[in-house]
Formats: C-alpha cells, sequence, structure tokens
C-alpha cells in the first residue's frame, strides 16, 4: 500500500512534485558546477605550483635574505669598460647567482637527515648576463674666436669656456638568459621536472660535470638552436643535448646544464639556491617545515601552501570567486531550496487534513502517515537529486568544453616572496640578475585552461544533500502530519 | 457495548467555554441502532468522536465492551479504532488518489492483512455494496452514491463491531439518500453490528428503533418499537 500510495499521490501532483524537484535540482546542480569548478581550480593551482616546484617536490629550501652590512651596496651586477677608439665594439660577460643567495651544498645533506624527508637535492639558478656595444665620441664645437671641428686629443684635450659636445654616447645592447644547474644523479626531483624532454635526451646520471645543455624548447626557437647545436657560456662551449618543452607554458629556467659545471662555471663551487624536498608523507609537510625551520638556520622554507599564496591574477580571483562566492551562493540556493520545498511538502500536508485524519481514524498509527508524508518528500528529493546530478555534470562538461583560460600572476606580490628567498623558486625567463631583477624575474604568468573535474565523491555528496534535502523538506510536513489528531483533522472540514 | 458515564467534554473557544457534552450518561447495547439527531452545535458529532475513540472526554468515561477509551494510549485507541470501529463520513472522506478497491483496502493496512488477502476482502465488500463492476474506478469517477457506498465498504471490509456514521446521506440526493439508508439498514441486520449513526434527517431517524436527542450538550434517550430489530443480533 505504501507504494501504491506513493505512486498515485506522486502523479496525482505531477506539478508540486516537479516545482519542488526542480528547486532542489537547482540547488544540487550548483553545488555540483561549483565543486567541481573549484576541484578545477585547485588542479589548475597544482598545475601551476608545479610549474615551479616541480612533481614530487613538497617543499624548497633557501637561503633568507639578509639584510646588506652598514653603509654597503647591495650587490648587483658591475661592468667596467674602457674608453676606446671610436666605434670600437666592447663586451662584458657576467654570470651570476641569481639573487645573490647561495647555501653550502652540505645543506643538502642536513636537509636530506630531517625527520620526514624522503630526498632532497640541491640546484643552482644563474643568469648571464652579456652587454655588448660600443662608444661614439662626442664633437666639440669650439665658442667664439676658437678653431671649430677639432677632434678631441688634437691639439688640446681641454675645452674652452664656450665650447659644446655634440653627438658621441654608447650603444649597448643588453642580452640575458637563466640557466639552472641541476643535479643530474636525481632527474626525476627538481625544476627540469616541470619540462617534458620533446626533442633529443634528457641528462645522463653520469654527466654529472659534462659540457652539455638541455635548452627549453622556447628558449631555442628564439636562438634558432637545435639538438647538436653548440651554445657558448661564459666562454665554453657546450652541446645542446635535448629540447625540453615547459608543461604548463613557461619553464623554470632557459638553459638547463649539470649542477656541478653550473657551479664552476658561476665560481660557486660548493654553493646551491635552492634544495629540492621530497617529503615522505605529503600530510606532514608543515611538521617537515618546523623541522628544517629549526634544525637549519638561515634559511626560508617554501611549501606549495605559501606558494600558492602569492598566486594572483584571474586564476586566483576566479578560484576566490568559486571558494567564496560560488560555493556559499550554491549552499543558499540549496537551502532555500530545502526550505521552499519544505514549506510546499507542509502546505501539501494542510491541504490533505481530511485524507490523514481519515487514515487515522481508520486506525493507521502516526508513523505510518509520517512514512509516506516522509517517502514522497524523498521521492521529490531523488528526482531532484537526479535531474540536479545531470544538470550539475552537464554543466561541469560545459565548463571543461569550454576550458576558459585563467592567469596565475606568480609572485606578483613578487618581491616580498623573493626576498624571503623565493627567487630561485620563481626565477624565469627574461631574470636579469641581482635582487632588483629577481623581483622581474619572480612576477612571471602561466596560462591554465580550466576544467571542472566532477569526482565520485561529489556524486557522493549530491546524492546525499538530495537526500537529506528530501528528508528534510518531509520532516516539515511529517511533523505536521504527525500531530494531526483525528478529531480536529475532521472538525475542520465539517 | 457502550457505556457512557458522565461524559463532558468542554472546548475553548476564544475566551469563552463551550460544552459540547455536559455529563452525558448513555448505554448502547451490542446490536443496538441509535439514531443521534439535534441542533447544530448541540454535541452530535462531539458524542460519535467520544464513541468512535476519536477525542477523548474532558471528564467522565467512554466504556467499550468494559475498556475506558479515555484512559488508553494514543497508540492503543488507534488500535481500537483500526480493528473494532468502521466509520462512514458525510463527505465520504475518500483518497482521491486511490481507486475504489484500494481505498477499500486502507482500513485493512493497520491490520497488517497481507496485500492478496486485503485486495480480495476488499473486491467482497464493494462487491457487497453493489459496486463489484467499479473496482478500479477513482472517487473522481463515481457519483455521490457509488462513493458513499465505497465508504460504506471501507468501514465493513474489517467487519468491525461498531458502524459509526456521521450525517452518511447529508450529501446526497432523496433517492440516492433511502439507497445508502436502506444499504446501511440491510448491513446492520446482516452483520450484526452495533450502528450509531447522526443524521438531521427525520424520515431516517424514524427507522432507528432509538433515538438520541442532543440539545446544549445533554441527551435524550427515545425508544421506538416499530422499528425494525437486526436479524443478525
Amino acid at each position: 500500500m505504501f507504494f501504491t500510495y506513493l505512486r498515485r499521490e506522486l502523479r496525482r501532483r505531477r506539478k508540486a512534485a516537479l516545482v519542488v524537484a526542480s528547486g532542489l535540482a537547482l540547488g544540487i546542480a550548483l553545488v555540483i558546477v561549483v565543486t567541481s569548478v573549484s576541484a578545477g581550480m585547485k588542479q589548475a593551482q597544482g598545475k601551476v605550483l608545479e610549474s615551479l616546484y616541480g612533481l614530487g617536490t613538497d617543499l624548497t629550501v633557501t637561503k633568507a635574505q639578509e639584510r646588506p652590512a652598514e653603509g654597503a651596496q647591495p650587490a648587483r651586477p658591475r661592468f667596467e669598460f674602457q674608453g676606446g677608439e671610436d666605434g670600437e665594439e666592447q663586451s662584458g660577460d657576467r654570470l651570476m647567482v641569481q639573487g645573490f643567495q647561495t647555501l653550502a651544498d652540505s645543506t643538502v645533506a642536513t636537509v636530506a637527515k630531517q625527520a620526514g624527508v624522503g630526498r632532497a637535492v640541491g640546484g643552482l639558478s644563474l643568469v648571464n648576463l652579456k652587454i655588448n656595444g660600443e662608444f661614439r665620441r662626442g664633437q666639440i664645437q669650439r665658442g667664439e674666436g676658437q678653431s671649430q671641428g677639432r677632434p678631441p686629443g688634437q691639439g688640446g684635450t681641454g675645452g674652452g669656456p664656450g665650447d659644446t659636445v655634440t653627438g658621441g654616447g654608447a650603444a649597448f645592447d643588453v642580452d640575458s638568459f637563466t640557466l639552472y644547474g641541476t643535479d643530474v644523479t636525481t632527474p626525476d626531483l627538481g625544476p627540469l621536472t616541470t619540462s617534458t624532454v620533446t626533442e633529443g635526451r634528457a641528462f645522463r646520471t653520469t654527466e654529472t660535470d659534462a659540457a652539455v645543455v638541455v635548452v627549453d624548447s622556447a628558449y631555442a626557437q628564439q636562438q634558432d638552436l637545435a639538438v647538436g647545436d653548440e651554445l657558448t657560456v661564459k666562454g665554453v662551449t657546450f652541446e645542446v643535448i635535448g629540447i625540453a618543452t615547459a608543461d604548463s607554458g613557461q619553464s623554470a629556467a632557459q638553459v638547463y646544464l649539470p649542477l656541478e659545471r653550473a657551479q664552476t662555471l658561476s665560481g660557486s663551487a660548493g654553493k646551491v639556491t635552492t634544495v629540492y624536498v621530497e617529503a615522505t608523507d605529503s600530510t606532514r609537510i608543515d611538521a617537515v617545515k618546523a623541522a628544517i625551520q629549526k634544525n637549519v638556520p638561515g634559511t626560508t622554507v617554501t611549501t606549495s601552501a605559501d606558494l600558492a599564496q602569492t598566486v594572483s591574477g584571474s586564476l586566483d580571483t576566479a578560484a576566490g570567486l568559486a571558494s567564496d562566492v560560488g560555493r556559499w551562493l550554491s549552499y543558499a540556493v540549496l537551502l532555500a531550496a530545502v526550505l521552499v520545498a519544505g514549506l510546499l511538502t507542509s502546505s501539501a500536508v494542510s491541504r490533505r487534513v481530511r485524507e490523514f485524519g481519515t487514515l487515522k481514524a481508520l486506525g493507521w498509527k502516526s508513523g505510518r502517515v509520517t512514512r509516506q508524508v516522509v517517502g514522497e518528500a524523498l521521492v521529490h528529493g531523488v528526482i531532484g537529486g537526479a535531474l540536479g546530478i545531470a544538470v550539475g555534470l552537464a554543466g561541469a562538461y560545459a565548463v571543461t568544453a569550454v576550458s576558459p583560460t585563467l592567469t596565475a600572476e606568480l609572485g606578483a606580490s613578487a618581491g616580498g616572496f623573493a626576498g624571503r628567498g623565493g627567487g630561485v623558486v620563481l626565477g624565469g625567463p627574461g631574470g636579469a640578475g641581482g635582487p632588483g631583477a629577481a623581483r622581474t624575474a619572480a612576477g612571471r604568468s602561466v596560462d591554465i585552461a580550466l576544467t571542472a573535474p566532477v569526482s565520485l565523491t561529489t556524486v557522493g555528496l549530491a546524492v546525499l544533500l538530495a537526500l537529506a534535502g528530501g528528508l528534510v523538506a518531509g520532516a516539515f510536513g511529517a511533523w505536521r502530519a504527525s500531530r494531526l489528531r483525528p478529531a480536529d483533522a475532521l472538525r475542520r472540514v465539517e | 457495548m457502550y457505556e457512557l458515564i458522565g461524559v463532558t467534554k468542554q472546548y475553548r473557544r476564544g475566551q469563552a467555554r463551550v460544552d459540547a457534552l455536559a455529563g452525558i450518561d448513555l448505554t448502547i447495547a451490542q446490536g443496538d441502532r441509535l439514531v443521534v439527531q439535534g441542533p447544530t452545535g448541540g454535541g452530535k458529532s462531539t458524542l460519535l468522536q467520544m464513541l468512535g475513540g476519536l477525542d477523548r472526554p474532558t471528564a467522565g468515561s467512554v466504556l467499550l465492551d468494559g475498556t475506558d477509551l479515555a484512559k488508553l494510549s494514543e497508540s492503543r485507541l488507534t488500535a481500537v479504532r483500526g480493528q473494532y470501529i468502521g466509520f462512514v463520513f458525510q463527505s465520504f472522506n475518500l483518497i482521491p488518489t486511490l481507486t475504489a478497491q484500494e481505498n477499500v483496502e486502507t482500513a485493512l493496512v493497520p491490520l497488517g492483512v497481507k496485500a492478496a488477502e486485503r485486495r480480495r476482502r476488499a473486491a467482497e465488500a464493494l462487491e457487497s455494496v453493489g459496486l463489484g463492476e467499479r473496482l478500479a474506478h477513482l472517487p473522481s469517477e463515481l457519483s455521490g452514491g457509488q462513493q458513499q457506498r465505497v465508504a460504506i465498504a471501507r468501514a465493513l471490509v474489517k467487519r468491525p463491531q461498531v458502524l459509526l456514521a456521521d450525517e452518511p446521506t447529508g450529501n446526497l440526493d432523496e433517492s440516492t439518500r433511502d439507497e445508502i439508508a436502506d444499504l446501511l439498514e440491510g448491513l446492520w441486520k446482516e452483520h450484526g453490528l452495533t450502528f450509531v449513526m447522526v443524521t438531521h434527517d427525520s424520515a431516517l431517524a424514524r427507522r432507528a428503533p432509538r433515538l438520541a436527542t442532543l440539545r446544549k450538550g445533554r441527551v435524550t434517550v427515545t425508544e421506538n418499537p416499530k422499528a425494525a430489530a437486526p436479524t443478525g443480533a
């Protein structure tokens, strides 16, 4: 009788059932879309962070930024050029450590010994800055009563009163690219894991000091480099053995070379800029961070959670919207839908007072009447849930199909993050060396296509919400039905 | 069967107190057919609700075969209603979404009768009131008289000891009224029920062997020896 009665009631009140179910469906669809978009945001953020860290890296350790000594100038590249013949080409070449902050490579072993650390490898981030150009001498225009057009150095170098210098100056080209000294013995940890070698090959574990480089594909295209070509860095010729393409658009560096070779070349023997750490348990990263901070002084430890805070741009805005506005909006809609469903159910009970009063007069216990009301509401919930899941899946599929592109500005608050020692991590192409330049390097952007993956958990959550919505709505009506006294119910319609 | 001792029912209507029943003493023997009459607001329906265990008196006792309905728990009272008492209402009170047969079956649900047995007994009950061809009809597809027949079948399908009818012909035209009155009288005779009917209809009242008149919450019972006695009593 329960199912017969249920079926007949639902068929009879199709429109009301559809209104209640649609309300619930809207709320559930919103929850699915927002949850899946939010998951997509997290994935996108994860990809962005991977592009900084590389796969498998849970933390990075860098040297804490130090204040310059009283009166000392902050470290920056310095070039000296001597005046030469007019038009003589001059050039200067500097290979510098990004951010001028290094750690002794014994730090890698110290970090590796900390509790919760699985593996640790060092890396050295460098910038090669080349300045090339010429000086042109100016022409002295003699004042009144003096011969004109005499070049300086001929017939006296000093200018007389009223002399003016015209023309002259200097024209220099600045060329820079970033390099990364990577530990070739541990190829699956470190910044090169953010890229995939698409041409040629990766480093062999034996090439610890080989004159070989892997070049980022964008840089290779820009410089017209191919596998087998040669690249000269600070007078040393390297063979290009591979072209690497960054997984998320931008690479950690433009040129990768073995760590030992990078250290020698830059005069930073036994130095690293970053230690990449893989934790044994990804749920204990905070504890690992605390242990390193405590036991390895003078370092800054950065986790992916710290880095996530430096992500800005449309990805951050969208993620914020999804987690704040979207989630609350969807829950508010769902709550409203449940309340409306509850009121409609309660109102339906009011309209059926005589019906329920009659059943109670016939000997139906309150529990049986209540079950009938709750059963109907539960079916509304199931229909709403099914509709909501269908609409939600369609919405999530639409988001994935459209794949709107979001831009993540990394370290746009930039200086602060680089200043805390994250410059290495964030150092991207175009960095020009020096703390100021490191900040510029820090401000890189990554385009990520947004997807909205729907997990089974999300669908499960939707089913639970639908059933809970139905039950809550049913509870409104059931409460009224259970309190109904048959005499009152029958008297009311007399 | 029934013994009402000093039954009082008071309602609050705003600030005013209404004495629907003012200390009624009444005895109804098994197999009795009692018609209750009186002016509107005289307490007729309240008396019927007391007899049916649908409401509890403010004071006094309603004894059904020695059990005081006023003192039973709600669930026990519900069980008594489900097992012993059949109701027929003026507005039929059928479930609009259920067929005639399913409506009749609702009276068997509280008794835990299996579905197949329910269907069989419901069909038989409808057959007995002349609606054997209308089992699958919804109430909206039946006339007023047919709906009341379904309600009577529903009241009788569980083979109750008591049949309580509240204005069962109140919504029917004259010819249908007589059909229903004849049917109820026939069933009373056939089943040996204790039958209490509230009605404004004097023609029906004249057919009852006992007449209870309620005025201002007080009852006066008169006997009508000319009326027929039940065959099954």
